[in-house]
């Protein structure tokens, strides 16, 4: 199962990204853990500097945009 | 050059919803339909531009740029110059503040970023394009990098690292990891959808601010005296650069509906340098923004960035009167 974060301190980007995490791994059928990361602290030691970013399984794949759900798909497949 | 809009909107207004074209109210409607499109247009453009830049720029590389070469006191320069070019969002500050000190930007440098940043970014240039031209834009981003330069290298000569949170303090103490970021890898056209989408996104979402700024600024034109403003708040006044900074602080989240509001007053007599310089304190100094540095920034140190730069907008705004 792959863990998948979003980072972000919850502006409406970092909503709009995790709604198309969630849509994409319905839509694929993928097994996922979703979490969003929004304490600041945290998002640091992942060393973005923009915002939203997606994380999987611990590795920064997108930063300081939001992905659409076929990117995602794409990331996860 | 945008000829055709205003063809477009008479043919709208006139053509189709049949309003006479003497009335006051036809002429007001097709001011009021040429005025929106053209913003729209050109705020869509600008940022589908800033979008390709930052594509190949993105902030990672501009920080190692900033780090490793030697500018000879050009580096506040540049980073005011970057922070211009780099689309702003209050919920990024804080990710590019500690980004840059862990990278090992100097305090100063990082806050000229900070401070272009949001003073200069894609949508209040837009919009100043289209209501006062070019010149006026080109003054607004000129003197707003510069106020970035200045504004930092006056804060990095203050030594305020103490004042930084404890928090920040720690990341400093074990930072220096060299943080290798991946390229991407994605084509240029591979990327256009993404950025194509983006610059729509937030033209959506300034749309509503600008319909409603150029509805206020319409009814306002009607009903404000001709050289109203001149006679109470013209350029004999010293106090309506500063007054015109302070009101500005608070109103951040409607840039998009200010500047057609500002434009009015300017047509009645306010003096076009303090109306930049109150754009530049709407964008540059905005208390959410306040609210987000509080992670990173002492108090005391909020309190002196803060006031440097409305200082600094200040003395903008008067240069700008004496010059323009």
């Amino acid at each position: 199962m792959k863990t998948i974060k979003i980072l972000g301190t919850g502006c409406a980007k970092c909503k709009s990204t995790h709604a198309n995490v969630l849509k994409a791994i319905d839509e694929a059928n993928i097994q996922a853990e979703v979490i969003k990361v929004e304490d600041i602290t945290e998002i640091m030691t992942y060393n973005v500097m923009s915002t939203p970013a997606l994380v999987v399984d611990e590795v920064v794949k997108i930063k300081g945009r939001v992905p659409d759900v076929s990117e995602i798909k794409d990331l996860l497949a | 050059m945008f000829d055709w809009i205003q063809f477009f909107a008479d043919w709208l207004i006139f053509g189709v919803f049949n309003i006479a074209e003497e009335s006051r109210l036809g002429i007001s409607l097709s001011f009021f339909v040429y005025d929106t499109l053209k913003i729209l247009l050109l705020l869509f453009v600008i940022v589908m531009v800033m979008g390709i830049v930052n594509a190949y720029f993105p902030v990672e590389r501009l920080r190692d740029y900033l780090n490793r070469k030697k500018l000879y006191g050009f580096e506040y320069f540049f980073a005011a110059l970057f922070g211009s070019i780099t689309p702003f969002c209050s919920c990024s500050s804080v990710p590019l503040f500690i980004g840059f000190v862990q990278g090992g930007v100097p305090l100063g440098v990082t806050l000229s970023f900070l401070i272009t940043s949001p003073l200069v970014n894609q949508i209040a240039v837009a919009m100043f394009l289209g209501f006062f031209g070019l010149k006026a834009t080109l003054i607004y981003a000129v003197s707003g990098i510069l106020l970035g330069t200045f504004g930092g290298w006056f804060l990095g000569k203050l030594k305020l690292e103490h004042l930084l949170t404890d928090w920040v303090k720690g990341i400093l103490a074990n930072a220096q990891e060299k943080a290798a970021y991946e390229e991407e890898k994605r084509t240029f056209i591979q990327r256009l959808p993404a950025i194509t989408r983006e610059a729509w996104d937030i033209v959506r979402g300034v749309l509503l601010y600008i319909i409603i700024g150029i509805g206020i600024g319409a009814a306002m034109y009607g009903y404000v005296p001709e050289d109203f403003f001149e006679q109470h708040l013209g350029q004999d006044k010293w106090w309506t650069v500063p007054l015109a900074v302070i009101l500005a602080v608070p109103m951040y989240a409607n840039v998009a509906a200010i500047v057609p509001v500002i434009q009015v007053f300017v047509a009645k007599g306010i003096p076009l340098g303090t109306a930049i310089a109150f754009m530049m304190a709407t964008v540059g100094l905005s208390i959410p923004e306040g609210t987000l540095l509080k992670k990173v920034m002492t108090f005391k140190l909020l309190a002196i960035f803060f006031a440097t730069i409305t200082i600094f907008i200040i003395i903008s705004g008067y240069v700008f009167n004496l010059i323009l």
